[in-house]
Order: structure tokens, then sequence, then C-alpha cells
């Protein structure tokens, strides 16, 4: 299973979806409809590192956090 | 890096940070001070923080720094900091002032448009995602 989690205001609870890359983790939270308005915003990484590749590999155990924009300071 | 809850108090950590580096050999010390402004009606910015990315992204500015001979330091709030007080000071430690003047502009830039914090309006003591003021992440869209 994959952990997906929602950071900031997005104020969803985490998730648990099979995928076995980053395109299946796309394609579930498509299905959304709360998400709808957020995932053009938001970056996202995997296992703490930021990524920018769908075809990242994803293995059993891994997070894939979903970042909104930003605004610190 | 440090994280503290609420308001940073600006001179300890600013008069520490100066303590700490003191027999360093540095020529230059610029701080940057962020303060809480009152508009639009707000009571104060609310701040949340995914850590774990935050530290990573420090970490590759404290390299970034290092190859020009420099250090940068930062510290930032988290929770509500009410107006007039600051939420974010950092600084740029280097041998001379150029690298030093470059430095800060670009970390504070960077900084505002790639470290992991989100910030909320607090009007009436609710919190508001200041998502106008915000700025996608490097990446953003890639599930989309």
């Amino acid at each position: 299973m994959i952990k997906v989690e929602f950071l900031g205001p997005i104020g969803k609870a985490p998730i648990e979806i099979e995928a076995k890359s980053l395109r299946e983790v796309s394609q579930k939270l498509k299905e959304d409809p709360s998400l709808v308005d957020w995932l053009d915003k938001c970056a996202v990484a995997h296992n703490d590192t930021m990524v920018n590749s769908l075809d990242t590999p994803l293995e059993d155990g891994d997070r894939i956090s979903i970042l909104p924009p930003v605004c610190g300071g | 890096m440090e994280l503290h809850l609420g308001s940073l108090d600006t001179k300890e950590i600013f008069s520490r940070w100066l303590d700490e580096e003191s027999n360093s050999n540095y020529g230059a010390y610029i701080p940057f001070v962020g303060t809480i402004r009152a508009e639009d009606g707000i009571e104060a910015l609310s701040f949340d923080i995914y850590e774990p990315i935050l530290e990573k992204w420090f970490i590759a500015w404290q390299e970034r720094a290092k190859e020009r001979g420099a250090i940068v330091k930062m510290a930032h709030s988290l929770g509500d900091v009410p107006i007039h007080t600051s939420s974010y000071i950092s600084a740029v430690f280097s041998p001379k002032r150029r690298v030093a003047l470059e430095l800060i502009d670009e970390f504070v830039e960077d900084f505002k448009a790639n470290a992991p914090i989100w910030k909320y309006d607090v009007i009436d003591g609710k919190r508001i995602y200041a998502q106008d003021r915000s700025t996608a992440m490097d990446g953003a869209g890639l599930l989309s």
C-alpha cells in the first residue's frame, strides 16, 4: 500500500491506495471530487523528496505527500 | 535552522547567532527580519510547516552557501503570530559583503517559493488560508 498525505490547508486525512507509480496515484486522486481544485496547484514528494516525474516507481510502504502553494515568512 | 511556537524573539536569536560566529572570521553578517503587518483586519498570521522537507531544503541551501564560503541561518514560527511581531528571520555570514548581499536575496526569495510552509490569516479567531498570496512550488501540477 502507498500512503498519501495531504499537507497544510487541504485538510484531508491521509489515505492508503494500491499504486506502482505516481501515474497510478494521479489516476486515483483525480477520481476524488474533494481534490479537483487542488491537484493542478500542488507539488509532490516521494518519501520526503520532491519529484517531477509521473514515472517515479513506487514500492509497498512508500509515502506520497501532496504540497499545496506555500507562503512562508 | 530553528522553529519556535509563536512569535520569534528576534533580538535573542540574532544576538546568539552573532555569538556563535564571533570567532569565525566572517567579515559580513546580513540579517533579514520578516514582521507581520496590520492589514485587511487580521489579528495574526498562522503557520503550518512540513518539517522533513523544510529540513532538506535548508540543508541544500547550507551546501550552496558553503560553496561560496558562506553560511545561512534561519528561524521560523509555528502556529499563531500576532501583528507587529516576527515570524521569520534569516541571516547570511560570509567573508566579504558581496556574497552575503547576493545570498540573502537568493535565499529569501527561494524560501518564499519553495519552503513547505502554509500561511493563514487569523480574523475573528478563524484561520483562513492565504491562497492568493501563496506560490505553487516547483513541479506543481504533476498529478493533474
